[in-house]
């Protein structure tokens, strides 16, 4: 007989094991039967930098979180509902998260006193009542899944593996998903081969156990969300900066060509892009940062749309070439993919802890726009906004995403194409009047490309004059450049649209934000006006320069609260450029803000009133 | 794995009657100091252009920082006097994005070997279809008068008052090792040898590396004195070439031989000139072994030292561009579109 159904509006899950033991996977598994499946959601993998570190220990431990709901889904989820733990140090490490009276799955197995030890426990947290707090499961998920397959005569090691699609199995019985999705994905992964199909053996007995088995009186059901109509599909923020700027090629008519130097979170954009020379794009997997950010200006030189990619070691080392494009004037899109810093910090763990070095970290006057993408999704439309600055005002842009919005994925609404504005771009080619800094409206100069007649022209790092680009030590001419590369970057806010204000339009309290921080700074917002609350919310896109309306929106509200994953950076731009008293939420802990802590934030500020 | 033979880039050659040595002449005021060895190379760069029959507009001069690296100014085509070091970089990304330029880069000992030391490397293990020319003075000069990686040991300059402790480089050494395919050494007052080994390296198909042996007047006068003197110079350089026997000294009295791998100054009159070593431009060893040739024990060579054909990295890009996109219907939205689902 089967068992009964209680039907839930959200959910959050978190997968926690071994760096090895295939977490990650489970956590993108379940994520896209869950989209599937209709509900919204929002996803956080949370893993360590080692590759492998030693097998139990907290050091090792990676997890992957998922929310998803019946109702709209923006962040993660501040604590989970469920937990599985496939060792004694997934539990040790996660545990603290999980939410009072939440459900606990712990893989019994591998609760043995070595690994209790290697975990820092003293006891077995099973027997001494620390657990009492929860609903606690234990199954022999490693035996289990040896057993399904003790038959097929594999080795051990390679059984062993095929424990986290049990455990997959028995979550989508608990959810009562349907594994139609991830039996296609077995077999599109692995084919006929023994590793498929003792993955797939895994995956049922999970799914069966977790039906038969009298631990479990009842499952759960999450309802379809209520979405807008339309084409979905899940992205990374990875992928959809990677996506947006095949995008930009396309309605620019350019060439994508990208510098780039491996390094943590930014490489899968290199290794998206790099299967796309039927589109054109090149790829240059530099000998370091600075060669690849070299090579992308090079490109733009030639008339390729250029990119680099890094995160923000990377672009310390990049802040000289960086200079050198914007006083040679050329297009080019710095992308840093924000990891907790200083120095090598904890490349894996999100921060925002690089706008200063963004805004400011160039010798001399060195304006460059920045422009930073909020979600995975967002950061589609953030590459397209990028690359359009970059080429229509000839200048290099920083655009600014984080190790969150990089990893974490989404449902996304897919784009028509052919609704996207193009890009204007043209090559001048006309002899005639021709000078190397003359300007237009935007005080952009004409992009002229070697190869065209009649335009040769020099180019290069010391000052020049005005008009002509030759070199200048004239101390007017100077002042007059520097004023002017200024007023190129402002001149980008003429083109702006209106700022979107979320929540409340005027009233007690306005958050500011930007990057990563939207989905909770969301959520917490419609809480508070929920409650009845006067708060308002701008996440901004553009950070340098802000928008034209910003400043009168700041003063539209009592008060100013900026959030952010640093100590107060975007806080101390907004004070010294419009002179309000905006307070700083800073949290520097490597981790996304919870909805919980935005809303004290909000509530603390309103009180002090 | 097999290497693909990739096509090779075209450049355009068009008949060079059109241009003359005037159009690759600036308009602006060349300013290093009077007698700068830089002058002699300006010169013969600018003589030797028409006679590529490259139109000018395809021609780009890219360099680093330092006397050397304001080259590109005075040169009428395009040009990018960028950051130092990082010429090589620049200029991969010019040649991969657009194959059909003739990319030539300007650096020197300090720009290419110290601050630049790993994008020199890298470029010339790529073999990216571009010139390299290195004007080596052995001294910084743009920042009056410091040892450079070249210098001798022992150096006193302004910032080694008791002399550098410091052993020098040898960039054709560097490009050996870094397994160039092209690889010459020249004198700036060697005006017809400048100009027949930039033709050389013109002709080539990978990375051309041209090491200029340039004399600054004013911080390192003399580096060279031996090799440029009139009464040293006979026996203090031999000009070698592919295919021809080791010979120097006045009237070619003395030559080199090889016992093994170990080279050897004799009288030709002594051994005879058919037991002299031929130079063999393809052959690694050849190179290796006459690169290492020092004074005083030996003559310095200049010529090219080592000459062979292997695919460059622009051409293998775009002939990878070319297979890929050849007869390609993907666009953007294709891909947006994968695993997508509709919500009605």
């Amino acid at each position: 007989m089967s068992k009964a159904v209680e039907t839930v509006e959200t959910v959050a899950i978190r997968f926690a094991g071994d760096s090895g033991d295939g977490m990650q996977l489970t956590g993108t598994q379940f994520t896209d039967t869950t989209a599937l499946a209709g509900n919204d959601l929002a996803t956080f993998p949370d893993f360590p930098a080692e590759i492998r570190a030693p097998a139990g220990t907290l050091a090792g431990v990676s997890g992957f979180q998922i929310n998803f709901s019946s109702e709209a889904v923006f962040t993660p989820g501040d604590a989970p509902d469920v937990l599985v733990a496939m060792n004694p140090a997934a539990l040790k490490a996660n545990l603290p998260d999980l939410k009072q009276g939440g459900m606990l799955i712990l893989n019994s197995e591998a609760f043995t006193a070595k690994n209790l030890t290697r975990a820092g426990y003293d006891g077995d947290p099973r027997d001494n009542g620390s657990l009492k707090n929860y609903r606690t499961f234990q199954a022999d998920i490693t035996g289990m899944t040896l057993k399904a397959i003790e038959d097929m005569k594999l080795g051990t090691r390679t059984a062993v593996r095929s424990k986290n699609f049990f455990a997959l199995g028995l979550v989508y019985w608990l959810y009562n998903r349907d594994m139609q999705h991830s039996i296609d994905w077995i077999k599109g992964k692995f084919g006929d081969t023994d590793v498929g199909e003792a993955n797939l053996r895994a995956l049922k007995a999970g799914y069966n156990f977790g039906e038969t088995a009298e631990l479990f009186d009842h499952n759960y059901e999450v309802k379809q969300a209520v979405i807008e109509p339309g084409r979905y599909r899940n992205i990374s923020g990875n992928e959809a900066l990677g996506l947006g700027f095949l995008a930009a090629a396309e309605l620019s008519g350019l060439d994508l060509f990208l510098g780039s130097y491996p390094i943590t979170p930014a490489s899968d954009i290199l290794h998206f892009l790099a299967r796309f020379k039927n589109l054109g794009v090149k790829t240059f997997q530099a000998e370091d940062e600075i060669a690849a950010v070299c090579g992308a200006l090079g490109a733009s030189y030639a008339g390729a749309l250029a990119i680099t990619t890094t995160s923000g070691p990377g672009l310390a080392l990049k802040a000289e070439a960086v200079g050198l494009a914007l006083m040679l004037e050329l297009p080019m899109v710095i992308v840093n993919v924000q990891r907790a810093g200083p120095s090598t910090g904890m490349p894996t763990k999100t921060e925002q802890a690089d706008l200063m070095q963004a805004m400011y970290g160039r010798n001399g006057e060195s304006p460059v726009p920045i422009v930073a993408a909020r979600s995975p999704g967002d950061a589609f439309y953030a590459a397209i906004e990028a690359s359009r600055i970059a080429v229509t005002h000839m200048t290099p842009v920083l655009l600014l995403s984080d190790g969150f919005v990089a990893t974490s994925a989404e449902p996304w609404r897919i784009p028509d194409m052919a609704s996207l504005p193009p890009i204007d771009v043209s090559f001048r080619t006309e002899q005639e009047g021709f000078a190397a800094y003359l300007r237009d409206e935007r005080l952009a100069r004409p992009w002229a490309l070697p190869g065209t007649p009649g335009l040769e022209h020099r180019v290069g790092g010391l000052e020049k004059e005005n008009l002509t680009g030759n070199i200048s030590y004239d101390p007017d001419n100077h002042e007059l450049m520097c004023k002017l590369r200024a007023e190129r970057v402002e001149r980008i806010a003429d083109d702006l649209a209106p700022t979107e204000i979320g929540g409340q339009q005027s009233g007690d309290l306005l958050l500011v934000g930007w990057g990563g921080t939207y989905g909770p700074m969301r959520s917490a917002v419609a809480q508070m006006n929920e409650r009845g609350h006067k708060v308002g919310h701008v996440h901004l896109r553009h950070i340098n320069p802000f928008p034209k309306d910003f400043g009168e929106i700041l003063r539209r509200f009592d008060r100013v609260l900026v959030p952010e994953l640093n100590l107060g950076q975007l806080v101390q731009l907004i004070r010294s450029r419009y002179l309000v008293d905006a307070k700083s939420y800073p949290k520097i802990k490597g981790q996304p803000f919870k909805e919980a802590e935005v809303i004290e934030a909000i509530k603390a500020q309103l009180e002090a009133h | 794995m097999q290497q693909r033979q990739a096509p090779y880039p075209q450049i355009e050659h068009t008949d060079p009657s059109g241009q003359t040595r005037k159009d690759f002449v600036s308009d602006q005021e060349v300013r290093w100091c009077p007698g700068c060895g830089d002058y002699s190379i300006l010169a013969q760069v600018q003589r030797v252009m028409p006679d590529l029959g490259i139109p000018k507009e395809k021609l780009v001069f890219v360099s680093g920082i330092g006397c050397s690296s304001r080259f590109p100014y005075y040169m009428n085509t395009y040009g990018i006097h960028s950051i130092h070091g990082r010429a090589p970089a620049i200029a991969t990304g010019i040649k991969s994005t657009s194959p059909d330029l003739s990319v030539w880069v300007i650096t020197g000992d300090g720009d290419g070997l110290s601050i630049g030391g790993n994008h020199f490397l890298h470029v010339m293990r790529r073999n990216v279809a571009l010139k390299l020319l290195m004007f080596n003075n052995q001294i910084y000069g743009l920042t009056k008068g410091q040892y450079s990686p070249t210098s001798p040991i022992g150096k006193r300059a302004k910032s080694t008052p008791m002399g550098s402790v410091d052993y020098p480089v040898d960039p054709v050494h560097v490009a050996l090792g870094a397994n160039a395919t092209f690889v010459a050494r020249t004198l700036d007052v060697n005006v017809k040898h400048i100009q027949a080994i930039l033709k050389r390296a013109e002709a080539h198909r990978g990375t051309a590396f041209v090491e200029i042996y340039q004399n600054c007047n004013i911080f390192n006068d003399g580096a060279f004195a031996q090799l440029t003197d009139k009464e040293t110079k006979a026996a203090s350089l031999i000009e070698i070439e592919h295919g021809k026997p080791l010979r120097f000294g006045k009237d070619g009295d003395k030559g080199i031989v090889f016992d093994g791998v170990k080279p050897q100054v004799v009288d030709v009159a002594h051994v005879g000139e058919e037991a002299l070593y031929v130079h063999d431009e393809t052959s690694e060893l050849s190179a290796l072994v006459i690169s290492r040739m020092k004074a005083p024990e030996f003559p310095t060579p200049i010529g090219v030292f080592r000459a062979v054909d292997r695919p460059s990295y622009d051409a293998m890009l775009q002939d990878q561009v070319e297979r890929a996109s050849a007869g390609n219907e993907t666009r953007v939205q294709d891909l947006l579109d994968e695993g997508a689902w509709t919500i009605e």
